[in-house]
């Protein structure tokens, strides 16, 4: 148990010094930056209390905020992300996550690209929304989330492949 | 009573995301009015060392292109002086001390900036310690870059002009009309200027400076030229696009600008509106 805590611990700290110090400044094509701290949220563990995912993807969202004076756009992103985390979850795996029998590396990859692109892509058009701010930029507001999102679920499905655990 | 703590047992995640999403809303609302957000604020010592010790690696990488700029004021700064000498040698002795300038210029290094969003912030390594707080302007050797906005004691954040909170008053170089420069949020080359009078001669390509009526900027900083114009749907103001001389992408050194006359014209304005 321990070990988790210290490796969803270290998973926090590195992924916001990699999302302020690199990711945020990528501007692929001038805009296009990946989110990919969402990756600490996708992988909190899938029995944690759900109040317990709230608070810590407020944490995270709120200190990208702070380093990157941006009010609370991911802060608030992330809450919703947290949110509906597990109706996500119940949707993308079906009802036995709700019985905490699944292993998230066991699940097949269909079902986790479901969970992943679903909370990407209301993390990203949330972000975006409270970012602008403003529905008059509906068209920005949708192309920055169907770019940034479908970089941001690469970079998560790459870093899951390289970082998952090995059992053997 | 039971009943309602059932209720906040029973709902306290909805509750808590309420209240969470509450906040954030608020901290978001206070980031789109100027001047308002205190709390979510990267001039810190931990954000701003952060950033600091990145950018004491990413620097290495602009070193030349710094130096060419360097060497181009100097270049500049020279030419003037040898205009001034000229001048000065057959003109009558004046009293320096009556005309001493107001501007007090302060030298800083950016240490984060950003672009691509639509309300972007800049960080830079001077704060309170160097006596820089805010409503200073803050330039380059090519042209403005923004206002301070919040200090801390070794960092200052500055509102970019890329900021749609951000409204500088400008002037044509030529012909004195004024007008207010803002961002569209597109294109962070490319800045807007509004409420210039339908009978201001304008032509593409023509300089685009501050006109010092709002005491921050010295009149005569340059900032951008003419790109593109048309006249807005009453017909009666120019909507211009101005093409920035400075590389917003890539600012490096800037200047902060202290105008010690400020207090003085404040209080003479006041009194003026009284």
């Amino acid at each position: 148990m321990n070990k988790l805590v210290l490796s969803n611990i270290t998973r926090f700290i590195l992924l916001i010094l990699l999302q302020v110090t690199i990711l945020s400044n990528i501007n692929f094509l001038g805009f296009i930056n990946p989110y990919l701290y969402v990756l600490f949220i996708l992988l909190l563990p899938l029995n944690l209390d759900h109040w317990k995912v709230i608070i810590y993807s407020f944490l995270i969202g709120i200190i990208i905020d702070v380093f990157q004076d941006s009010g609370g756009i991911n802060a608030a992103a992330s809450l919703v992300a947290a949110y509906l985390r597990p109706n996500v979850l119940k949707f993308a795996f079906g009802v036995s996550y709700e019985f905490q029998t699944i292993k998230f590396y066991q699940t097949p990859f269909a079902q986790r690209l479901t969970y992943i692109l679903l909370i990407v892509f209301i993390h990203h058009f949330v972000l975006f929304s409270f970012a602008y701010f403003n529905f008059t930029y509906i068209l920005e507001i949708l192309e920055n989330t169907l770019f940034s999102g479908i970089f941001t679920v690469l970079l998560v499905v790459i870093s899951m492949i390289l970082f998952r655990k090995r059992r053997r | 009573m039971q009943q309602i703590f059932n209720f906040l047992i029973r709902h306290k995640n909805t509750l808590l995301f309420l209240l969470l999403l509450f906040l954030s809303v608020l901290f978001t609302v206070q980031s789109h009015s100027y001047h308002k957000s205190k709390f979510i604020n990267s001039a810190n010592f931990l954000t701003g060392g952060v950033y600091n010790w990145v950018n004491d690696i990413d620097e290495y990488f602009n070193l030349k292109e710094y130096n060419n700029r360097l060497v181009e004021e100097n270049k500049y700064l020279r030419s003037r002086l040898g205009e001034l000498n000229a001048e000065s040698s057959d003109t009558i002795y004046q009293d320096t001390s009556s005309f001493d300038n107001p501007y007090k210029f302060i030298s800083a290094k950016v240490i984060r900036n950003q672009f691509s969003n639509i309300d972007n912030y800049i960080l830079i390594n001077k704060g309170k310690k160097d006596s820089v707080h805010n409503d200073l302007g803050v330039i380059t050797s090519r042209g403005i870059v923004g206002i301070v906005e919040e200090s801390s004691n070794n960092f200052s954040r500055v509102i970019s002009i890329l900021n749609t909170n951000s409204s500088i008053s400008v002037q044509l170089k030529n012909t004195n009309h004024f007008g207010s420069l803002v961002w569209n949020g597109k294109d962070p080359n490319i800045v807007q200027l509004e409420e210039v009078p339908r009978l201001a001669p304008v032509h593409k390509g023509d300089t685009i400076t501050t006109d010092g009526r709002s005491y921050i900027f010295p009149k005569g900083i340059p900032v951008g030229v003419v790109d593109d114009f048309e006249l807005d749907v009453n017909q009666s103001y120019y909507k211009i696009d101005v093409r920035l001389f400075n590389d917003m992408t890539n600012i490096g050194y800037v200047y902060i600008i202290d105008n010690q006359n400020l207090e003085e014209l404040k209080s003479l304005e006041k009194e003026e509106n009284e």
